[in-house]
């Protein structure tokens, strides 16, 4: 009994996770793999429509004489880079109704007109001309003509699916583009991007954590910026900081900061002077990485906070009772607390910031040194209109991703049990 | 008028009123209970406040009734402090931490709601104020409502702004429902019965939410464009369901497995199928973690970009998000048109966020890692 009622929860089981596995394997699985595909093909952003045979129809009186009328196809190959073989066409004819002198590739049979186009190549166009009369000499309806659409069809290659394959993406990826900057703008906004988030939410999350009043109202209000839309968000950002009409300049201006305002956004590097020492800023780059830092930390605040509240007071109190300092007890009670917490985060936003697109195209669409990796695969594949150059900067991606997880698994895998 | 413009800190005196700053905490220290706190903190509140009037003739009346708000908030937080607390151990660390703590917040506060003030108060401004004076933070509220709300009437009017609400809607509350029908079995297998490959299943969730949009743009690009499926809500609809499926799954079946067994079993008893079991048993019991998975996946696909920038290239199948990137696109557009739109595509969100904070809150933090 046991037996056929294990094999019955086997089905069900089945049964209930089938739609949803097909549905993530065809939408998230699929596309990973897609991508090796696409990524060794020189393939453009035109290329990707299998091209088909059209024919767009137009039907003219020829003279005073209502039963004769003359039918003019337009016909076209769709697509501009490829041929269409073998087309072959029909179109159907009122009863009565029937061609004269018609086209040898053509043919009249039970009402049906068939042609046998053959090949056609790329941009091909004619127009094609049929005269037809009714037999009884009656007034042929135009509409009735026209409302029949002509059926077309042809063989063509799927450009994805052909088998010429090339090296030539991942050659570009690599030496041209200045990739090694590419690999450094990305580390630079990931790792400070992360590593500032957490800093300000283990500031917020022992600011919170305190007794004060209006707790979850301020826990709510900090966590405003990672649930807000990110379109709106940016562009409030970008208004504040516009060098012309924006706020924080005039602010800086207006206290005498800043002598000239200065365009945060646009900038690529601004030279600093600090103790004598002059060095050159990554400006707009570290503008998009406090935007990224206002965005996200709230979310490393909320991990924090859970886990203080964890904290039994029982500690606390008998630090209290030890003379111990707040100083101490935070470094010696709240941080060691935490440290599981804060390597999970790390990693996740590690890995999250790594292929944060949205902030940066919104924030600066990739310009005065802001270009990532995710910012390159858009450019390559959308700007630039080289799909199999953008699929091959996602796999880089999807290589370093990968590389990320099996460090993460390896060094902080087993800790995450624990919390 | 509430405005900065002419303020600096030259003319703010900052020394004398520090030192006021310092001889009012030391009455107060010295006070210590003697007096009622209310009227302690309201008097000493307005004594500064009237020195300050006394030494800034200039500065306008809004400005006089901020620093007495400021001044009674932080002196109403130095409750604790009297001759006697002074004299315990660690007192000065203590202090300097209440103050960082008060501080923060305020930075805190400040830091996070300003742009969303500047979003809405520019959404109210005309283009002339705008560039006449940045540091112009007030709302004109003498001018006619139809005056004020200009911006609105125009990206409703000629932006059709009222048909981007109604596509994003559909789309996110069509994602949240097609989601949840699709999640719901699944994770019920995941967390109660035993097959094949269920371990496998429950990492591969976790791994696959880990990974990016910006890889999957270009393969379902170019076979959305094939299928004839970009361009449409309904597309959008798939990716949006697909994207978020694992981490409903995931939220979902953890919470399943909280529910007593014994109240399944009862149903197993009674002859009720798997079906009747998902539908009249845990469905019921399971209610808030469903709305918490419903309002984090709305949230998701109501914010969501990127699909959105990729798949919509028609203003008539634009969702908000896309619709306001559009809008920016054109520079000629003025900056208050966007801010309009901004404050339509945030409202829904932070309304939603607050009333039903508590829910959300479980969510985001069973649904760590993703956007």
């Amino acid at each position: 009994m046991s037996d056929s009622l294990s094999k019955l929860e086997k089905r069900t089981a089945y049964t209930l996770v089938l739609p949803a596995v097909l549905l993530v394997f065809a939408i998230v699985l699929f596309p990973i793999f897609a991508n090796v595909w696409i990524s060794f093909k020189d393939i453009e952003l035109k290329d990707i429509r299998i091209p088909e045979p059209r024919a767009k129809k137009i039907v003219k009186s020829i003279s005073e004489n209502q039963s004769e009328l003359k039918i003019i196809y337009k016909l076209r190959n769709s697509s501009l880079i490829q041929e269409i073989r073998n087309v072959h066409f029909q179109d159907k004819l009122p009863t009565n109704v029937s061609p004269i002198n018609l086209d040898s590739r053509c043919n009249f049979q039970s009402k049906k007109i068939v042609c046998n186009f053959g090949n056609w190549q790329a941009k091909y166009r004619e127009n094609f001309e049929i005269t037809v009369v009714n037999n009884k000499g009656e007034i042929i309806d135009k509409k009735i003509i026209k409302s029949q659409k002509p059926i077309l069809s042809g063989k063509a290659d799927n450009p994805l699916l052909t088998t010429n394959f090339t090296l030539e993406n991942f050659k570009k990826v690599f030496y041209e583009n200045n990739f090694v900057e590419l690999l450094l703008t990305t580390f630079y906004f990931t790792f400070f991007g992360t590593v500032g988030a957490i800093i300000f939410g283990i500031l917020a999350a022992q600011l919170v954590n305190q007794n004060i009043q209006g707790r979850t109202y301020m826990r709510g209000i900090l966590l405003f910026p990672y649930v807000g839309p990110v379109v709106a968000l940016a562009y409030t950002w970008t208004l504040l900081l516009d060098p012309n009409s924006g706020t924080l300049n005039a602010l800086l201006v207006n206290f005498n900061i800043i002598e000239q305002p200065i365009n945060l956004l646009g900038q690529k590097y601004i030279t600093m002077n600090v103790l004598g020492f002059e060095f050159k800023l990554r400006l707009a780059l570290t503008t998009v990485i406090f935007f990224e830092i206002w965005r996200y930390f709230p979310l490393a605040f909320l991990f924090i906070l859970a886990r203080l509240q964890a904290i039994p007071q029982s500690l606390y109190e008998a630090a209290e009772v030890d003379g111990a300092s707040p100083i101490q007890k935070f470094i010696h009670i709240t941080l060691p607390q935490i440290t599981a917490i804060i390597s999970i985060l790390f990693m996740i936003r590690f890995i999250w910031n790594f292929n944060k697109f949205e902030d940066i195209f919104l924030l600066t669409g990739g310009a005065s040194g802001t270009r990532t990796l995710p910012i390159n695969v858009y450019q390559q594949g959308f700007a630039v209109s080289d799909i199999g150059m953008g699929s091959a900067v996602s796999i880089v991606i999807v290589m370093l991703l990968l590389s990320f997880m099996v460090i993460y698994f390896r060094l902080i895998g087993k800790r995450a049990n624990e919390v | 008028m509430a405005t900065l413009q002419g303020l600096s800190f030259t003319n703010l005196n900052v020394t004398p009123i520090f030192l006021i700053g310092i001889l009012l905490s030391l009455a107060f220290v010295l006070i210590g209970n003697k007096i009622n706190h209310l009227i302690k903190i309201f008097s000493l509140s307005f004594i500064f406040s009237i020195l300050y009037f006394y030494l800034n003739e200039a500065s306008p009346y809004w400005y006089i009734l901020g620093v007495f708000l400021i001044t009674l908030f932080f002196t109403n937080k130095l409750k604790k402090y009297s001759t006697q607390s002074l004299k315990e151990d660690f007192i000065s660390e203590k202090i300097i931490f209440d103050f960082i703590t008060l501080f923060g917040i305020v930075f805190f506060a400040f830091v996070i709601l300003f742009p969303f003030y500047i979003m809405l108060v520019t959404s109210f401004k005309t283009q002339i104020a705008l560039l006449v004076n940045p540091l112009d933070f007030s709302l004109d509220f003498t001018k006619s409502l139809t005056e004020l709300f200009k911006s609105y009437f125009v990206i409703f009017e000629t932006y059709n702004f009222g048909r981007y609400i109604l596509i994003s809607s559909a789309v996110s509350i069509g994602t949240v429902i097609v989601t949840l029908l699709f999640a719901i079995p699944a994770a019920y297998a995941v967390a109660r019965l035993n097959f094949f490959g269920k371990n496998f299943l429950s990492t591969s969730i976790l791994i696959i939410y880990m990974f990016p949009a910006i890889v999957l743009v270009i393969p379902l690009y170019t076979v959305f464009s094939q299928l004839g499926l970009r361009n449409s809500i309904f597309g959008l609809l798939i990716v949006y369901t697909a994207t978020t499926l694992p981490v409903a799954i995931y939220m979902l079946q953890g919470y399943f497995k909280s529910i007593p067994k014994e109240i399944e079993d009862a149903g197993i008893m009674d002859g009720q199928n798997w079906f009747g079991i998902i539908l009249k048993i845990i469905i019921p019991l399971s209610l808030p973690a469903i709305a918490s998975v419903a309002l984090y996946v709305f949230m998701i696909a109501w914010n969501e970009f990127l699909f959105s920038l990729m798949f919509l290239d028609s203003p008539k199948t634009f969702t908000l998000s896309r619709a306001i990137q559009y809008l920016s696109g054109d520079a000629e557009t003025p900056r208050q048109y966007l801010m309009a739109g901004s404050v339509i595509v945030t409202l829904p969100v932070l309304f939603i966020f607050i009333y039903f904070e508590k829910y959300l809150v479980s969510g985001l933090t069973a649904g760590s890692v993703k956007e």
